[in-house]
């Protein structure tokens, strides 16, 4: 059996050293903003024969609307094309020119944000994580310990890092079930988390004599690492399910949930408890130097 | 074997199953009353994005003729859900937000894009005369109707106008006899029919449709009014019913999928506790679902995740418990004490860390938009019932399985 505590310094490194590509991207070409933030319409079409992109956007492009357009195949026959906010009469035209030159279509979905409206979803967006973070903080602040609170969010940070940064590295487009995906992954990322702090407090109350606080963390992730993994593995079950057959609406909001409660059981073992461990440590150290100070 | 346990847990587990099946299945599809209310989950109001719909934000914008106020706000909501009638949707949000925001939800039509042309027109109905005079508006209307002509056949609105509406209207066709006045409707020229002579009844028909649902319409259209207020829309969320059903059909798939994982993989890898947590989860879901039931929470794509995740969320509260029951067995104690202590200590752990979760799902609640609040309500609904499920229905169930005395081989309970 390994000791997890000993061996921090190495889970460290490897949770900076898959976070740093990330980060860079981030610097580098940001997210990849999608027009629940930046305004804009998306359009789902589905053409009744299949169509090559070209011959799409060749059709797009006639109907005369100025600004960027993009367009995308999501399936061999459906396409979204992504424009500046149109109101509902230069919509309109759009899909009737894309008809007129293509053929009959089903409009699957449109969204239409105003470039005021997606100023505000950011804002709700960033508002609603800090909110969540800072409540989280509090909580453990009094069911176990401020330091707890500050490994654990730190814990949080890694994951909320890996995701977002993972979504900046391939470019994934990122809307408001993206914002609440982090959120959830928050919260799921915690709550591993707290099942490990509770067996440590729990330990604490009862603690062997002459054992070292590094020695007791390592037993209480021992003791619960049959349910970190069997927790991760049933949530995992119902994410991989959801992904793969639950229709492409709901592919990024899941992908997204993939990869952060798979890194939230990671760092909640290999971070957030390694990490109290040397709070704590750096604690009894100040003490023993002011201690001899004085 | 104790063989009153055995009985009662038999009991519990048809009453439990029959439970099921009237849930979901349609069994009672023959009894008339009966299939009004059965399934239970066919009663569930879906979400736009699962039957099609769309979610509108309206702004209204001050202009020189119309400031946006309270009571312009108060005029354009009426106005807006009696178009919506007009729709015939079935239970249609219309709600005002802010000092100048209005929220229209319907679900479940047909072409939610047509829905928002109607229901954002303008609607201001003019008559003009020649030189440029608005002699009578919309607002001088009393009714409007669809109809046909009953000599020629042909489609038309007919326009019955208020005393004072009818008194400008005899005035203006009488000062305008020979000439022409001009029907405009939202600056868009319907007609412009010559004056015979004037007309005094306070009458007057538009013809010229293509059918009676573009008369029925427009009538529509006039008998609400025009809108007070400028009005953009802000947001739109407009999903056609096709991909809605389609939707609905891969997430209840995947869904499928994902909780037959999860039971077999509880049931391989806990045994005994593990066939108890699953039977647990189906009581849970039970649960769950009549609180949807009785709360008229709408289902949403990302509220059925919430509800997914949730499973997972009550199952982990068992795995908890177990993992704790189990180390209290390798303690040697016995397979009753081991399940109470194993509950008691289980507990906290459970308790803190679904906290943590529900905090998130409330502020996501209060924060989030649309779909995404379902989201929010069925992962709340999801963590306290499956609190209450784990330590109420799991430890009550594990104890009676421990107390009709099967087994007392632990190796049962996975130790």
């Amino acid at each position: 059996m390994f000791h997890f505590i000993k061996l921090r310094k190495i889970w460290y490194i490897i949770s900076i050293a898959v976070i740093i590509p990330g980060i860079i991207s981030l610097f580098m070409q940001g997210l990849n903003l999608g027009i629940d933030f930046t305004g804009g319409t998306i359009m789902e079409v589905r053409f009744d024969k299949a169509m090559e992109a070209q011959d799409v956007r060749k059709a797009v492009d006639s109907v005369g609307l100025e600004g960027s357009k993009s367009i995308q195949q999501s399936g061999d026959r459906n396409y979204l094309i992504r424009t500046r906010a149109l109101d509902q009469e230069e919509s309109d035209k759009l899909f009737k020119g894309m008809q007129d030159k293509l053929g009959k279509a089903t409009l699957l979905r449109t969204d239409l944000v105003g470039p005021v409206m997606g100023k505000e979803l950011a804002y709700k967006a960033l508002l609603a994580l800090f909110i969540a973070s800072v409540l989280m903080v509090i909580y453990i602040t009094i069911r176990f310990e401020f330091k707890q609170g500050i490994a654990a969010i730190i814990a949080l940070l890694h994951d909320t890092l890996l995701v977002t940064g993972i979504f900046s590295l391939l470019q994934i487009e990122v809307d408001t079930a993206f914002v609440a995906a982090i959120l959830t992954i928050i919260g799921y990322s915690i709550n591993d988390t707290i099942v490990i702090f509770d067996r440590i407090r729990e330990n604490l109350r009862m603690r062997k004599k002459g054992e070292s606080l590094e020695e007791l963390v390592n037993r209480s992730i021992w003791q619960t690492l049959a349910r970190s993994i069997n927790t991760v593995l049933t949530v995992m079950f119902v994410l991989l399910a959801m992904y793969f057959l639950g229709g492409s609406t709901i592919k990024t909001f899941m992908l997204a949930m993939l990869i952060g409660v798979a890194s939230g059981a990671y760092s909640s073992i290999f971070n957030a408890s390694p990490l109290w461990v040397d709070l704590k440590l750096l604690e009894t150290r100040k003490r023993v130097q002011s201690a001899k100070a004085s | 074997m104790k063989w009153s346990k055995v009985l009662s847990l038999l009991l519990i587990i048809v009453l439990v199953a029959a439970a099921a099946v009237v849930s979901v299945a349609p069994v009672f599809e023959q009894n008339k009353t009966l299939s009004k209310y059965l399934p239970l989950i066919k009663d569930i109001n879906l979400g736009l994005d699962l039957q099609g719909g769309v979610h509108v934000v309206f702004e209204a914008h001050d202009t020189p003729e119309a400031k946006v106020t309270p009571e312009s706000m108060q005029q354009l909501k009426a106005i807006i859900e009696n178009r919506v009638n007009g729709l015939g949707v079935s239970e249609p949000i219309i709600q005002l937000q802010g000092d100048r925001r209005l929220i229209v939800e319907l679900a479940g039509i047909k072409d939610p894009e047509e829905a928002v042309r109607t229901i954002a027109k303008t609607a201001y109905l003019q008559f003009i005369t020649e030189d440029g005079k608005t002699v009578v508006t919309g607002a001088d209307l009393k009714d409007a109707r669809e109809g046909k002509d009953p000599n020629t056949g042909q489609t038309e609105v007919n326009l019955t106008f208020t005393p004072a509406g009818t008194k400008k209207f005899a005035d203006a066709t009488a000062a305008n006899v020979q000439k022409r006045i001009a029907i405009v409707l939202d600056n868009q020229l319907l007609q412009n029919p010559v004056v015979n002579e004037p007309i005094p009844n306070g009458k007057a028909v538009i013809n010229g449709y293509a059918s009676l649902d573009e008369a029925h319409k427009i009538a529509m259209l006039l008998r609400s009014g025009a809108l007070p207020v400028k009005v953009t829309v802000e947001e739109k969320r407009s999903v056609g019913p096709a991909l809605g059903a389609d939707s609905l059909a891969k997430s209840q798939h995947a869904g499928l999928v994902g909780i037959v994982a999860i039971l077999v993989f509880m049931l391989v890898y806990y045994r005994l506790p593990g066939l108890v947590a699953n039977f647990a989860l189906i009581i849970y879901s039970i649960i769950v679902l009549g609180v949807y039931l009785g709360m008229h929470v709408t289902m949403t794509l990302p509220g059925i995740a919430g509800f997914l995740l949730s499973l997972g969320i009550a199952v982990d509260a068992n795995v908890i418990i177990f993992e704790r029951v189990k180390e209290e067995l390798r303690t040697g104690k016995t397979l009753r004490s081991a399940i109470d202590a194993g509950f008691k200590r289980g507990f906290t752990a459970v308790f803190d860390a679904n906290a943590t979760t529900l905090i998130t799902a409330i502020v996501l609640y209060f924060l989030g938009t649309g779909p995404i609040r379902g989201f929010a309500v069925t992962l709340t609904i999801g963590i306290l019932a499956s609190m209450f499920t784990a330590i109420t229905m799991t430890r009550w169930l594990l104890q009676l399985v421990a107390g009709a005395n099967i087994t007392k081989n632990p190796k049962y309970f996975g130790a």
